[in-house]
């Protein structure tokens, strides 16, 4: 059963348990997540961290135990809605998950066409938000041209084009060079003090370091107590 | 609204043969499904011109007292769909014959008696004159026992009904077989089309697009395949029926009937036809698609 929502909490995770097959990927894993906290998920690859986020976005379904976002019970959530709870969140993707065919234009503008918004502010949304990120000149060009950094900042540009609550992002400086990692980590910070909640799954220690919050270890699936 | 229609549009354009072939395919069904439409409404137009106005003639037996004329008359005109009943007694259809063969007197010349038999003219309800009351009638009229024999001039037009009844139903298979395969060609068509945006369409629900959203770019574009094969199936056809008909009208009966192209009416249904199949193509396919 759930305990009350303490009134601070946006996302509340209940003695999940989540199996792949016969194998565990997470077990018995309880957090709570205040309004405008910034949570870092370290650990090892292969701990569960992403696992964990896909959980949050109902793109994996618990094996066992209970999930709330924003008061939403994602157990019971019927399939219609799905959408309005991704729309709660912005979903920074550790394989970027950028359309190729479409434009970077294009490919922030339809989660607020997604939205159903009007064509004359998704343009100016977009291209604020495109410049936000530093990206306002490559509007036009296609994400297999970019680098890593610039696919990572129009991903960051998608997942807060649409003012989500919670920002989901899984390994964000992955793969990124240092200046490249430097900036979406200033990028995370600034939407951080916008008053968004901050979710990051990393094994990256300095980004751990640089961009501050309470950290959860995971380790096979397992929170490991604070040391 | 716009949106999904550029994105329908984009699609075509990016799947140009097989949306060339999918709208052909539909272009074909309705060019045969129109073409039977056509030619019946043709042939019924000239079955109707020709029942317009049937003459059935009931031929008495030569014992037949004429005094008994009047009440045979009362009985005939009380059968069903009978407008009315003219006794014409042999003296006048041999006067009518001779009118009718003015140009050739010396047949008549000979003649020492008359050959003809008392006759009933029956002309029937605009309305009944379809072939089973014209049956129906003549029937009743061949068990009367002062009648000798019944005759009307369109006896082989029953069996005219009866081949076009056939042909009519063949049409109908015919379509219906056309439609049913078209509908699948759009299936496999948007399945293949929505194969291609696989990636897309994912990411789209991950990032809060709705199913309805998704889908509704594939419908716009089943829809256009329907309605624009449609458009280009009675296109074909009305070119067709333009360098046809010139040639059948001159060569054939030309004052008898004319031949017409199908009515907005039926214009307007067949269209409509195509673009429901082309809709049910895309339900199909969209049917088991996008679940999670
Ligand atoms: N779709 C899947 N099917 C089976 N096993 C999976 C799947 N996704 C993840 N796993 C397993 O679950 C464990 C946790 O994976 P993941 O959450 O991706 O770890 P992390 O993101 O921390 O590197 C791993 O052992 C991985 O092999
Ligand atoms: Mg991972």
């Amino acid at each position: 059963m759930i305990d009350t929502q303490s009134k601070n909490s946006i996302i509340q995770i209940f003695h999940v348990y989540k199996k792949y097959g016969g194998k565990n990927a997470l077990t018995d894993v309880t957090l709570d997540i205040p309004k405008n906290d910034s949570l870092l998920i370290s650990g090892p690859s292969g701990a569960g961290k992403t696992t964990l986020l896909k959980l949050l976005y109902l793109d994996e379904k618990v094996s066992a135990g209970q999930i709330l976002v924003d008061g939403m019970n994602l157990a019971r959530i019927s399939s219609k809605r799905i959408p309005f709870l991704r729309r709660k969140l912005g979903i920074i993707f550790q394989d970027y998950k950028l359309i190729p065919t479409k434009t970077v234009f294009d490919n922030v503008a339809i989660v607020l066409e997604a939205m159903g918004k009007q064509r004359r502010l998704i343009q100016k949304k977009v291209r604020s938000v495109l410049r936000t990120v530093g990206m306002e000149e490559r509007i036009d060009s296609f994400p297999p041209i970019l680098s890593g950094g610039e696919q990572q900042r129009v991903a960051v540009a998608r997942a807060v084009v649409g003012d989500p609550i919670i920002i989901l992002a899984d390994e964000p400086t992955g793969s990124l060079d240092s200046d490249s990692a430097n900036i979406i980590i200033e990028l995370l910070k600034k939407f951080h003090t916008r008053g968004t909640t901050l979710v990051i799954a990393t094994h990256d220690k300095e980004l751990l370091n640089k961009i501050g919050g309470r950290i959860v270890h995971l380790k096979q699936g397992c929170v490991q107590p604070s040391a | 609204m716009i949106l999904h229609y550029k994105r329908a549009i984009q699609d075509i354009l990016d799947h140009k043969f097989l949306n060339a072939v999918t709208i052909i395919t539909i272009a074909i069904s309705i060019l045969i499904v129109s073409a039977f439409a056509l030619f019946f409404v043709n042939t019924s137009d000239i079955i109707s011109s020709w029942q317009k106005d049937i003459r059935i003639m009931a031929y008495l037996r030569p014992d037949i007292p004429r005094a008994d004329i009047g009440a045979l008359k009362f009985k005939i005109q009380d059968f069903d769909a009978v407008k009315n009943v003219k006794f014409i007694s042999k003296e006048e259809g041999l006067q009518m014959l001779k009118d009718q063969m003015k140009r050739q007197p010396s047949l008549f010349v000979d003649l020492k008696e008359n050959p003809l038999p008392d006759a009933f003219e029956i002309r029937m309800i605009p309305t009944s004159q379809i072939q089973e009351k014209i049956e129906g009638l003549t029937t009743s009229l061949e068990a009367l026992p002062e009648i000798n024999d019944v005759e009307y001039a369109h006896k082989w037009l029953a069996r005219f009904t009866n081949i076009f009844n056939l042909f009519k139903l063949t049409g109908f298979a015919l379509g219906g077989l056309f439609s049913v395969a078209a509908v699948f060609i759009v299936a496999n068509t948007i399945r293949l089309v929505l194969y291609t945006r696989r990636e897309e369409v994912e990411i789209m629900r991950l990032v809060g697009a709705a199913d309805s959203f998704i889908k509704a770019p594939f419908y716009i574009e089943g829809i256009i395949q329907g309605a624009l094969g449609g458009t280009i199936g009675l296109a074909a056809l009305f070119v067709t029926f333009l360098i046809v008909s010139s040639n059948v009208q001159q060569s054939f009966a030309p004052d008898l009937f004319t031949v017409r192209f199908l009515s907005i009416k039926v214009y307007g249904a067949l269209i409509f036809c195509s673009t429901c199949v082309g809709w049910l193509g895309c339900y199909l396919s969209l049917k088991h698609f996008l679940k999670p």
